[in-house]
Formats: C-alpha cells, structure tokens, sequence
C-alpha cells in the first residue's frame, strides 16, 4: 500500500508563503501553530513529567523498601499515590501519545499539517497550566489531594483545601485533551492525501482515530463527575451524599464509566506503534491488516461496558456481575487477534533487532503478562480476594510501563532518525532496553506475590512476611528509574548531532512503505504542499 | 479546512463532548430508577394501605426483622430502635418505633435514610408509614417516638429468613422549617430521596472544620 508518486494536485492554500522555517526566537515555541513544533511541546512535557511522576513513584518504594514508617509519614504517603498516578495518566501516556500524533499524523495521512493548528497550540499549553495548578496543592496547608487517583467520595470531599484546585485542573485537562482529539479526527477525516483510502491508511493512525473517539465520549464524563464532588462538597448539592439522598457508589459507577474506557486510550495508540515497528523489523507488511482494524474498534465498544469489574465488591445483583464478568473476559478475544498478528508478522520475516524493535518485543510479551493477569481479575468470584491487594497494582503497571510506556519509548526511538536526522546511539539504546526490562520485571513481578498473599495497595507499612518481595520491588524501581536517565541521553545526542538518516531511516521501510518515509530526514517544516497522491 | 462539509463535521465533533457532558448528568437518574427496579443499595419499597389489605398473610412462615440505627456525621441525636428485633409473618402488617432525642439546645431539622440487608429483600419490605418519608423537626432538647409501619411481601425468597432494616439519621444544615414534601407527598410512591437531592444538607461541616 501507499505507493507514492511525487505529482501532485495543486489545490491547497498557501497562507504563509512556501516553505520558510521557524519564527526566530524562543517565543516561536508559544505562538506556534506547527504540528511539528506542537509535537516536540507534547513529548517534551511529557519527559518532564515522566521523571517527575518517577520521582514520586521512588520515594513510595523507597518507604516500602522495609516494614513500617521511615521515611515520609502517611499522609504524605497517600499524596504520592495519587499524584502519581494523575501524573503519569494525564501527563505523561496522554500527552506523549498526542505528541506522537502530532508529529506522524499529518506526514503519514499526507497531510500540510493538522486540521486545526490554533486549537492545537491552545490545547498543548493549556497543559503546563493545569499541572502547576494540580502539584502546587503539594506546597499547600493541607497538602495534595489523598484519596487515590479516583477520587472516591466520601473520602475525597473530607480532605483538605487540595479538591477544588484538582478538580479545575481535571477540567482543563480534559479540555485540552478533548481539543486535541477533535483535532486528530478532524486531520484524518478531511487531510488524507487522495487515494489515500480508510483501509490504507497505517495504523497508527487507525488507533489513534479510534482513540480520539474515545476521549471525546468519555472525558466529559470525568469532568461531570467531578464537578459534581464539586458542587457537593461547596454548593449544597447531594450526588453523592447519602445524608441527602445522594450514594456515593454513584460515583464509582459515573467515573469507571469514563476510566475503563479511559484505559484504552492509554493502550491503544501504543497497539498502533507496534504494529508500525513489527513489520519494519521483520521486513514483511503487517499481517491480518483488516482483522487489525476491527479488533481495536471492538476493543473501544467493548470498554463501554464492563466498567462494573472495577467495582465487583460493592454489591451487585448477580445478573450484574455475571454481564461484567462475560463482557470483560470478551475483550481477550479481540486482544488476543492482535498479539497473534503481531507474531504472525514476525513469522519467518527477516528480523533484526535495533532498539525500537526490541521494545516492541518486550510490549508484546510483557504487555500479555498484564492481560493475562487482567483476565484473572476478570473473574468475580476471584476478584474477591484480588481487590485493592497488590496483585491489582502488578496488573495495571504491566500493561501500562512495559505496555504503554514502552510502547511510547518504541515509538520515540524509531522516529528519532525521521525527527531529528541523525541516527541515536545503537548501543546506548540497547543498554536502555535491557537495563529497562530486567528492572522493570524486578518491580512489577514481586507484587503478584505479595498480592496474592494479601498486601493491601495504597498502603504506607506492612506485615513482615511481605518485606522480602518488597525490598527487591524496590531495588527494582530505582534500577528503572535511573535507566531512563539513558532515554534522556539518547535523545540529546541525537538532537545535537550523529550518524546522518536517510529518509527512508531503517531498510525495512522499504517493503511496508508509509508516506513520512518518503520526506527527508528531518523532514521539511512545513511537509507535503501540494500533498502526493497515494495508488 | 473551508469546505463545509469540513464546518460540519467539526461542529459535529463538538457537540459529541456536549452531549456525553449530559450523559454524564443523565446517569444519575438512570442509576436511581435502576436501584429502585432491582431494590440495590437496600431503597425500600413504599405501599398504600388498601394492597396490605390484598395481601394474603403466611402464618406458616416466621422472619425475623432486625432493627439498628445509625449516625450520621456530627448528627446531634440519640437514636434508637424500641426493640432490637421482631418475629413477623409475610403478608401481615407490623408496627414498632424509633426513639429520638435531640441533644442539642436549637431547634433540629433531620431526615433518616433507610437501608435493607440483604439488598434481594429490599423489594419485598414495603412500609406503609414511616418517619424516613418526610423530614423530621424537633425542638430543642425534645424526644419523641417514631412510628414505622412496614410489611413483609409473602413472595420474599425462601432463603431468606433474616431481615435487617438500618435507619441513618442526618442533620439537614440549614434545613428547610417547613418540610418541603408538598410535591413529593402528592404521588404516594415516591422515595424521600427525589426532593430531597438538591435541599442543603450537612455538606458543610468538613469544610468548616479547618
């Protein structure tokens, strides 16, 4: 697919001129309405952020490094776990993935740029805004919000001055992503390059057209449901109070209707980066193309509903819990189709394994680990026993760091060369890798044990018997954390400089095509105008 | 982006998030109709007196209903049921009472909320009269008993020999001296809780606290 002849139709505004570069200045990057430019914002935030959610994760492992308290008290305890995990949720997988729609999009769907550049440049620095306004509740009276990342009331609405400031940046983030999503349907649906069909387009840009679908059903959601715990807690009203006739079970219901499927949209843009890479590396075109499609779209039906298996414990009818149970067990089908395809790509193609390729690989078999342990938790005669243990947290990081983070990583690395011209350095990247993947499974593997034994998550000591599986957790988590120092490393130095990139970047392009491919490296700051025409 | 099939399609965009914006809103009376349906979260069944009167009793069957009461947060009440439990027959009404005092030296507008366990009775304990259907005044200091009056539906499950009614009892803040039940007490079905959602209630004093 995506045979690329250099005609072109001539049929495009030139509002700026032709090809000129950047503004000069460093206020080029506030004013900037370059998807290009808007990308680089995107995914620099979200490195910034990444060390700073890291951060936060160290020192909770730090304090669960042994039984009882010794290094941060329990209340500030309980500030990091939801900090966390806003931060790494909103502002690091979220914004690294528009981040990488921002850059790729346009170039792959043989776009000038996105459909709506000034709502583009909005929607990212709305971004920096709304989380000064989120971790400067840390250095109040009162601290940050405590109550978990779900915001659960009654517990939520009794802490300190923390809600209102979370609840406003909830909502402009939410705002922002929202914008960006409108923005990535809008490009798909009215920039493809002529020829340039539905099904022919990467895929990529099929999850992420899913994705942005998702977002703008679901984010209103979660902004309604939190400004409903606002209005409880300082205008009167009663949706979750039950002295007024309000339940706050309510709640769980109204936002695990946005979070369930809000876990896809943590995932799914990262199916698409490895169906990208697999087939660049096993030098073959992706296998079951089709199947690919459908088996995301019925991954975003199916996540409207089961959002009751996160909440099997709170009572439930039968009937309930049994729908739960089926529909989410369900879902292993259409993943199952993807991991199969992925292996059947590689089946018999001529594979190397440069850094992108390898965390693709290590998503693919790590990310199952997490799914097959989602499947456990499917099943609510065992969640039972599973609920809020640790055996939950072991679940939702494997699919979220050596599933979407490594998925992001993947995408970074094999784009580099595209972005910045020069090649990274091979050997730093694979000592990343290996670092990050022995780490990664000395944090995360533990847990299943200590949760199957019944270590309660959110929880600043322990029982004894837990310390050994902990302390190896958090070796673990420092070895992970100071590895991703090296990401940092390769990214400057091939900002700065190193081996030149073709435009093509990796041979096996060659053979699975893709329009970004055939721009030079960097590719031009305004690319494709007039836009090719794809056979 | 100046076709208008383009205008379209983005505008299109933006209603979706307008529209899941009230979605959101709407799940709240979707949630209470569904816990009204399936009787989750313990809501209790309301009948008129004339269907007690259809009711066939069962003599054959002995459930015993248990009684407790609960406080609400910082409520300035002492409350408790007359009798802790009662041997009743499905199909036959029953009386007790609550007793309540207020402690406190003003004036007390509150309201109870009731909860049935197991939540699978909760459809079939139906109450013909009850203190939790309208907001309760006291003055200050004043004790008072608080009549129920309740029915077991005679196809309650079979397994099911134990009932237990718990009653919350909340200050209503700045409550409202009249109750405001004028509409509510109109159509005889309806649960305190559809007026009584959007009446200031006691969601006040954790903020006043620091």
């Amino acid at each position: 697919m995506n045979a690329y002849t250099g005609t072109a139709d001539e049929h495009l505004d030139h509002d700026h001129g032709d090809h000129h570069g950047p503004a000069p200045g460093y206020l080029r990057w506030v004013t900037t309405t370059n998807h290009k430019d808007i990308g680089t914002l995107y995914l620099w935030f979200s490195l910034l952020m990444f060390f700073i959610g890291g951060a936060m994760a160290l020192i909770i492992r730090a304090e669960l490094f042994q039984p009882g308290l010794q290094i941060v008290d329990p209340h500030f305890f309980n500030q990091m776990t939801t900090m966390h995990a806003l931060v790494m949720i909103f502002g690091v997988v979220m914004p690294a993935f528009v981040g990488l729609a921002n850059w790729m999009l346009p170039m792959m769907v043989g776009a000038p740029d996105m459909a709506l550049p000034r709502m583009n440049n909005w929607s990212f620095w709305i971004l920096p805004f709304a989380f000064a306004l989120m971790l400067a509740t840390l250095f109040m009276e009162g601290g940050g919000p405590a109550a978990g990342w779900t915001l659960y009331p009654p517990l939520s609405l009794q802490g300190g001055d923390s809600l209102p400031f979370v609840i406003f940046s909830i909502h402009m983030l939410g705002a922002s992503s929202i914008m960006g999503a409108i923005n990535i349907i809008a490009t798909i649906m009215n920039l493809r390059a002529p020829g340039m069909t539905y099904m022919k387009m990467p895929l990529f840009v099929w999850t992420w057209f899913i994705t942005a679908y998702l977002l703008i059903a679901v984010m209103p959601v979660l902004a309604g449901a939190v400004t409903m715990l606002l209005t409880d807690a300082f205008f009167g009203t009663s949706f979750f109070n039950a002295a007024g006739g309000g339940d706050p079970v309510m709640f769980q219901h109204i936002f695990w209707f946005f979070g369930h499927p809000e876990v896809y949209i943590l995932i799914l843009p990262a199916f698409g980066l490895v169906s990208e890479i697999i087939p660049t590396f096993s030098r073959k075109p992706l296998f079951g193309y089709t199947s690919m499609v459908y088996a995301t779209s019925s991954i975003a039906f199916l996540s409207f509903i089961v959002w009751a298996h996160h909440m099997f414990t709170v009572g439930m009818p039968l009937v309930g819990e049994l729908f739960f149970m089926f529909t989410t067990m369900l879902i292993a089908v259409p993943t199952g189709v993807k991991v199969f395809n992925w292996v059947s790509t590689m089946w018999r193609g001529a594979m190397t394994f440069e850094t992108p390729m390898l965390f693709a690989l290590g998503f693919v078999v790590m990310f199952t680990i997490g799914g097959f342990s989602g499947l456990m938790l499917a099943m609510t005669p065992i969640d039972f026993q599973y609920h809020d243990t640790y055996f939950v947290v072991a679940h939702f990081h494997y699919v979220l760091v050596p599933g979407a983070v490594f998925g992001i990583i993947a995408g970074v690395y094999y784009w580099l060369p595209k972005w910045t011209g020069h090649h990274y350095n091979e050997t730093l990247g694979k000592w990343h890798f290996w670092l990050s993947t022995v780490f990664v499974n000395l944090l995360f593997f533990p847990m299943h044990f200590v949760g199957l034994a019944g270590m309660p998550r959110r929880i600043p000591d322990y029982a004894v018997q837990f310390a050994d599986f902990n302390a190896i957790a958090t070796l673990g988590a420092f070895g992970f954390g100071f590895a991703q120092i090296l990401l940092l490393v390769a990214v400057v130095q091939s900002i700065l400089g190193g081996a030149k990139a073709t435009g093509q970047v990796w041979d096996g392009t060659e053979i699975t095509g893709g329009l970004e491919w055939t721009l030079s490296s960097p590719p031009p700051y305004h690319s494709f105008s007039p836009q090719p025409v794809v056979k | 982006m100046k076709t208008p099939r383009a205008r379209r399609n983005i505008f299109a965009l933006f209603l979706i998030p307008a529209l899941m914006f009230g979605f959101g809103y709407l799940m709240v009376p979707i949630y209470d109709i569904f816990c009204e349906i399936t009787g989750l979260n313990g809501k209790t069944g309301r009948v008129e007196l004339v269907e007690v009167k259809r009711m066939r009793p069962d003599e054959s069957r002995l459930v015993t209903v248990e009684f407790m009461a609960n406080l609400g947060r910082d409520a300035p009440i002492d409350f408790g049921p007359a009798q802790a439990s009662m041997q009743v027959h499905p199909g036959k009404a029953y009386q007790t009472v609550y007793r309540a005092r207020n402690t406190r030296a003003a004036a007390l507008v509150s309201q109870a909320v009731p909860s049935v366990s197991p939540s699978r009775a909760s459809t079939y304990f139906n109450k013909t009269e009850c203190f939790c259907f309208t907001q309760q005044e006291f003055t200050a200091h004043e004790s008072r008993d608080l009549p129920v009056r309740f029915v077991i539906h005679p196809d309650l499950p079979d397994d099911i020999d134990t009932v237990t009614l718990a009653y919350t009892f909340f200050e209503v803040a700045g409550g409202d001296p009249t109750p405001d039940l004028q509409h509510g007490g109109g159509h005889g079905a309806k649960q305190p809780k559809s007026h009584a959602r959007l009446v200031q209630v006691n969601a006040g004093p954790a903020r006043a606290n620091h």
